[in-house]
């Protein structure tokens, strides 16, 4: 059984909700990032999302951006990256993602990139310049090797919603307000109304995502699905602290776990 | 082409999910709106008396002798309404957004010809108008700046990356995300995800729709070389497009070499890229063995992009159009040629085609022909062509 699903069967077993955190891989290095994963996960983080560091993130805000160029500039590769993630995999069963753009798979070889994953322990990846219109890019190969493909909607999605939340694995990544990644002071979006269209049609567990930064917007946010993703917020501290983040990162992410 | 936007293995719509349905959105309008007769008739009113279409065949009688080949033409492109081809794609694009009660435009920009199209039909068209511009280019083409200021658009400088096309392409990207609802973004190259690469090239298709029936009508036959300058390749595809069945016409794309396709200073997609998928769309890139987008340079704003279209990908692996690599120096000497033996001074891009010409026409008979396709004007291009020469002529 896949990470990502034994840990969300776990999570609903104890009417507990999820938190996924976001850091980008070797920002400020990878040595810190192998110690802030092992740390959030002390902290309460249910999930892991690694970003693999990419020249152009069009997603992204300014505070991803930022991070994924430090990282690239450190020399970070993919790699690396799977170097780490084999050493993070000897200390934690904890599902662990990577969130990353298309071409850095394409161009690595999209069968050796899952048949990779699935030895170093990765358990899902998120590739948000990949719709599901295109999921034939990576689906078979992803499925070949047991990981998740993670699908997104959002609410320019409207009735879009309905077929990618009925054709989702592992969870379903909502995103919060039209945009790119980055913290957000208030939402303009109607979850009522986009929410209650997710659950009718979901075939997985639903989190949120983009702009969630504060233990109150995530006590709000995880009241409508199964689980919030925090990214930029965690970011923001890394990139302040530098290699001293990891235990400030660790307080933030509990004080996130409890408000959930 | 299928369904699903492919030239061959090229193309696709590879956007994040929040523009997937204004990329369908906008598909359904081009598809509803393309054959639509009041459609056609607005826009090629437009094309007529307001873009100043058909641009001129022009026989260029002196060049042709003094090198002693080919019988050559120029596509007067740089004689079009705001000085280069630009125009064409982005008439039709606003008919499109109106149509679909768009009131906020968004575009990218490189050398700025199309930044200031598209302030031009927003002016004329009173739509609210963004251009994203690398700060790089800002500095560049700061004339081009100037006037779409003018025109009343809003010029935001992309500092993000290299500060060039490609950071633009991505911020404009990033805006058209957060304010989707709204929002058209009005592409400037047969580049994106579809529909934008065959959109695109059905708005400049008119270019060789125009020297097809102009050559017939001074030649009583077709040409035998086609040259175009090509970044994301929009002007190129236009001239090329009508004569792909023809399999006797040549058809030559034009790169952009930098200071060279084997140094590291070059932006020659197809001489040096491998396949990718980059802003929307499965291509040819420049990029690293980890698929980091590489950074590009090229002497000309409009060419320093390091992916390009889907179609050209296509037309390349295929072997239907043939693609040269033009160094920065070639590019200024052609620059320089062509106005003083024809006076004509072309865009830096469009001088990249003239050099590939120079090259190509030689070596061809007197009773072949030649059509070069000459997107823009070079005005805009004269202070940095000064810089390159080594004069200083904006502090004297």
């Amino acid at each position: 059984m896949n990470r990502i699903d034994k840990c969300f069967a776990e999570l609903s077993a104890n009417g507990r909700k999820a938190l996924i955190t976001f850091i980008t891989a070797g920002d400020p290095d990878l040595e810190t990032t192998e110690k802030t994963v092992l740390e959030m996960f002390d902290s309460g983080a249910d999930i892991i999302e690694l970003g693999v560091p990419f020249s152009d993130p069009i997603a992204e805000g300014v505070t991803i951006q930022k991070s994924s160029l430090r990282s690239l500039k450190n020399g970070t590769t993919l790699d690396h990256i799977f170097t780490t993630v084999e050493n993070i995999r000897k200390k934690t069963d904890k599902p662990l993602l990577l969130m990353m753009y298309l071409n850095t798979i394409f161009v690595y070889g999209t069968d050796k990139f899952f048949s990779i994953c699935k030895d170093k322990g990765i358990d899902g990846v998120i590739v948000p310049d990949m719709p599901y219109e295109e999921r034939d890019e990576l689906l078979p190969y992803a499925t070949k090797y047991g990981i998740h493909t993670i699908n997104l909607v959002s609410p320019a999605s409207h009735e879009r919603i309905r077929k990618i939340a009925a054709d989702s694995k592992g969870f379903l990544y909502c995103v919060s307000s039209n945009g790119v990644t980055g913290v957000r002071s208030n939402f303009d979006t109607d979850f009522n109304e986009f929410f209650s269209l997710i659950k009718e049609n979901a075939s997985c567990p639903c989190c949120v995502g983009f702009g969630i930064s504060s233990p109150e917007q995530a006590k709000q946010m995880s009241s409508y699905c199964d689980g919030v993703i925090v990214g930029s917020a965690i970011v923001k501290i890394m990139e302040s602290e530098g290699a001293g983040c990891v235990k400030h990162v660790g307080e933030f992410t509990k004080s996130i776990a409890d408000a959930i | 082409m299928n369904k699903t936007g492919r030239f061959g293995d090229f193309g696709g719509q590879y956007v994040p999910e929040t523009v997937m349905n204004a990329v369908s959105e906008l598909e359904d309008a081009y598809n509803r709106y393309k054959d639509d007769p009041d459609f056609i008739r607005e826009l090629n009113e437009l094309y007529h008396n307001y873009a100043n279409r058909p641009s001129l065949l022009y026989f260029a009688e002196k060049m042709t002798n003094d090198l002693g080949g080919a019988k050559i033409y120029i596509k007067r492109e740089d004689l079009n309404h705001t000085g280069s081809h630009k125009i064409n794609n982005v008439l039709g694009q606003i008919l499109l957004a109106k149509r679909m009660g768009k009131k906020r435009i968004i575009a990218e920009t490189g050398a700025g010809q199309h930044g200031v199209a598209t302030a031009t039909v927003c002016a004329l068209f009173g739509l609210e108008c963004c251009v994203y511009m690398g700060i790089e280019d800002t500095k560049r083409q700061s004339l081009n700046v100037y006037r779409m200021e003018l025109l009343g658009a809003k010029v935001v400088p992309v500092d993000s990356g290299t500060g060039t096309l490609k950071d633009a392409i991505n911020e404009a990207m990033r805006d058209w995300c957060t304010n989707i609802e709204t929002t058209f973004y009005c592409i400037g190259s047969v580049m994106g995800p579809h529909p934008y690469p065959q959109m695109v090239r059905d708005f400049q298709k008119v270019i060789s729709a125009e020297i097809r029936t102009q050559i017939m009508e001074k030649e009583g036959r077709l040409p035998d070389c086609v040259v175009a300058c090509v970044g994301g390749g929009s002007n190129a595809m236009g001239a090329f497009y009508n004569f792909i069945p023809d399999e006797s016409v040549r058809l030559v794309g034009a790169e952009a070499a930098g200071r060279g396709a084997d140094t590291p200073m070059n932006a020659a997609t197809l001489t040096n890229g491998s396949t990718g998928i980059f802003h929307g769309m499965k291509s040819i890139f420049l990029q690293d063995n980890y698929g980091q987008i590489a950074p590009v340079y090229s002497i000309s704003a409009g060419l320093d992009y390091p992916g390009i279209g889907p179609e050209h990908a296509n037309l390349w692996k295929t072997g239907r159009a043939d693609y040269m690599a033009v160094t920065d120096e070639e590019a200024v000497c052609a620059f320089e040629y062509l106005s003083r033996v024809e006076g004509i001074i072309p865009a830096i891009e469009s001088a990249h085609a003239v050099a590939a010409a120079l090259k190509i026409a030689p070596a061809m008979s007197r009773d072949q022909i030649m059509v070069i396709n000459l997107s823009g004007r070079g005005d805009k291009d004269v202070y940095s062509i000064a810089r390159y020469r080594g004069h200083d002529i904006e502090n004297s």
